[in-house]
């Protein structure tokens, strides 16, 4: 009579899920702290005393998000458009925002 | 077991509607596996890249300390550094020396900066993004032009490890000289200061401290760098904005498909099954299962194919968004790390939905009188 | 035995469409009987046999199905007598399209549980008595009239009912097609089944099988 269809759909439901689990237990059994890449960076922040991570380097405010002056970041309005398509991604950080409220 | 039996033929029923209607239903599952895809593939590389600047920037200084003049950044002077050092709690104050330089041959900005150590003079350690972007390896020779524009000539020594890339892919190791010289800085000034404490839970108001006895100096503490990054990416920003709602229109008009009324032939074949015996609830159970086929394989599929994205393929669909405008983009890869409940939540957001749109529109359908297909 | 009294059934009621099919209809159906009602279309032939078959409520009069009232019960109780009581064979055969005939024939025991193996043995003995077995994995859009017919008919058998009901079975056949059908509702008869035909065909109407005609015209008994 051949595979009949709901057991192979339930079948293949079953395989994703597996698979599934196999995602969570893959992404948990790996550890953050002794990934070398990780350590890599960590060692470089240390020795060299970084502040940021290279994400964006199109402009210095969004190269050092946490370094950025308050001025350069709402440099022409405070709601103006981005200059850059990272400025969507990586909003101003919040100690500009609450600057002089502490 | 009765009851298994029943999900197992009223399923078998379900699947081979499915395949009769076979076009539209590709293109449904089509868009929606692509649209789970795109959402978790967002969600994985979002939470591992925050998890990642957590754990990286732990080792940031403490507090860095800036001067501003004017509303803009100015340099610190050297004075400053003995004023803070004689604060009580402050254990070590040390002056940063870093910039920015705009390479026209490849129109990137690159970060200098003086390391701890001291280089030989005339000597370079460069990011592998810079090597990248200029074809430059250990040995050869870079030349920039200083602030008076002379030219300078430096040899690169060493490159930085590729798996450092995102922390330094755009870094520039010089010695003190040399960076005073290719800026033209001052003995007196330094570009900021990193202070480090006693006592890590003084840091507030030693930082409080900083900031009343040099009015003009502006302290930043480690924690708000930390916090600047897990703000990155975040949901209320513009470009995600824009990805959850383009999701929620794909949904809406799935939603709007299915409860824009069932075919003719759908009637039909509902009017056929009451009549030969099925109840209301069979029929709506059908329906369940439609809808259930339907988005749990796409959901299944589009988080694990969106996993395989992040994590095995460095998120290359991402490529041009993330790298915006940059000329130096850093190369890394990502640990790979989910967040169960974020899973949950982008479950319960596109299953549940669908299965409901499945099955509320043809309530109606359902509820017909079994003796319908012999009036028509 | 099936037992109707006073039966009136009215289409959209109050509105000016307003459409009385059967006017104060009562008779006794006896079991394991061939019973024909006989009437032009239009008569409501259709619309009584799908109040006799639980598929619709009278508007007014009471049924009975052997001791039990079946006027009012709700509709779960209703679909459960009718699925394990009636088998309906339509005039258009109403059969899916797109699946096979064997699928066909097992649709209305599905919601059942019982197990597929198990349905697919009661269908494909069905289809071999009627001498379709070769055509059970046919897509009913490939088979004949006849073909067709039959697998409506087993799929009104499938759930082994006690009461047949066939509504105009022969519309759509030649006379050696139908004669065979007749053929095929004396074996039911023969197994004790009570079956119930709607008809205006001759062929039908005067054959030595059927044990009592009922004429009606204009929604009454003649």
């Amino acid at each position: 009579m051949g595979l009949r269809k709901s057991d192979g759909f339930l079948v293949f439901l079953a395989a994703c899920l597996v698979l599934f689990a196999v995602i969570f237990l893959h992404a948990s059994l790996n550890n953050h702290e002794s990934d070398a890449d990780t350590v890599a960076r960590i060692h470089l922040v240390r020795d060299l005393g970084l502040t940021d991570l290279c994400l964006f380097t199109e402009a210095r405010y969004t190269r050092h998000p946490a370094m950025a002056d308050m001025n350069t970041a709402f440099q022409d309005h405070p709601v103006a458009l981005e200059h850059f398509p990272s400025g969507a991604l990586l909003p101003p950080p919040e100690h500009l925002r609450h600057y002089g409220m502490d | 077991m009765e009851w298994i039996e029943k999900q197992r033929n009223v399923l078998d029923f379900t699947l081979s509607s499915i395949l009769r209607r076979k076009g539209k239903n590709i293109a449904l599952f089509t868009v929606y596996t692509a649209m789970v895809f795109l959402l978790a593939s967002v969600m994985f590389f979002t939470h591992a890249i925050k998890k990642e600047a957590a754990l990286v920037l732990r080792e940031a200084p403490e507090i860095v300390v800036q001067r501003m003049q004017a509303g803009r950044h100015a340099l610190m002077p050297l004075a400053y550094l003995e004023k803070i050092r004689a604060i009580r709690g402050v254990s070590r104050v040390e002056g940063r020396l870093w910039g920015y330089y705009y390479d026209p041959v490849v129109g990137a900005n690159y970060t200098l900066l003086t390391g701890r150590k001291s280089l030989p003079p005339g000597s370079m350690v460069i990011g592998n993004g810079i090597s990248r972007a200029r074809g430059v390896y250990e040995g050869d020779l870079m030349s920039f032009r200083t602030y008076s524009g002379e030219n300078a000539g430096f040899k690169v020594t060493e490159i930085l490890s590729a798996e450092s890339e995102l922390v330094s892919a755009d870094l520039m190791l010089v010695n003190e000289e040399d960076l005073r010289h290719l800026f033209g800085l001052p003995r007196e000034f330094v570009t900021d200061l990193a202070v480090t404490v006693r006592n890590p839970r003084e840091l507030n108001t030693i930082a409080a401290k900083i900031a009343d006895l040099l009015p003009d100096a502006r302290p930043i503490i480690r924690d708000e760098i930390l916090r600047t990054y897990e703000a990155a990416f975040d949901w209320r920003g513009g470009i995600m904005v824009v990805l959850l709602a383009g999701a929620v229109l794909a949904f809406v008009i799935f939603a709007w498909d299915k409860g824009s009324g069932l075919s003719a032939g759908e009637r039909r074949e509902i009017g056929i099954l009451k009549a030969i015996g099925w109840e209301t609830s069979d029929i709506l159970l059908m329906k369940f299962w439609e809808g259930a086929v339907i988005s749990l394989t796409a959901f299944l599929l589009g988080t694990i194919l969106a996993y395989l994205h992040v994590f095995f393929a460095s998120s290359i669909l991402f490529g041009p968004a993330l790298k915006g405008w940059s000329v130096l983009y850093p190369s890394f890869k990502l640990m790979p790390a989910v967040d169960l409940y974020q899973v949950a939540t982008l479950f319960f957001l596109t299953v549940v939905p669908y299965i409901a749109a499945s099955i509320l529109p043809s309530w109606q359908a359902a509820t017909v009188d079994p003796d319908s297909i012999m009036r028509t | 035995m099936i037992r109707l009294v006073n039966i009136r059934k009215v289409f959209n009621a109050g509105r000016h469409n307003e459409f009385t099919a059967i006017e104060d209809v009562s008779l006794t159906i006896e079991q394991g009987r061939v019973t024909v009602f006989n009437g032009p279309s239009g008569s409501g032939k259709t619309t009584l046999l799908s109040i006799i078959g639980c598929m619709a409520r009278p508007t007014a009069g009471r049924i009975w199905l052997e001791d039990r009232e079946i006027t009012s019960l709700p509709e779960r109780f209703l679909t459960s007598i009718r699925r394990g009581t009636y088998g309906f064979i339509f005039q258009h055969f109403n059969l899916v399209r797109g699946i096979s005939a064997l699928e066909n024939a097992m649709l209305p025991a599905f919601p059942t549980g019982q197990s597929r193996k198990s349905l697919v043995q009661k269908a494909g003995r069905l289809f071999s008595i009627f001498g379709i077995a070769d055509r059970a994995e046919s897509r009913v859009e490939w088979l004949s009239g006849g073909e067709q017919q039959r697998v409506a008919i087993a799929r009104a058998l499938i759930n082994d009912p006690a009461i047949i009901i066939a509504d105009e079975p022969t519309a759509h056949l030649d006379t050696k097609l139908s004669e065979e059908f007749i053929g095929i509702f004396k074996l039911l008869r023969d197994d004790g089944k009570t079956v119930i035909i709607s008809s205006h065909d001759p062929v039908v109407c005067d054959s030595p099988i059927v044990d009592r005609v009922i004429s009606i015209r204009d929604g009454r008994l003649q």
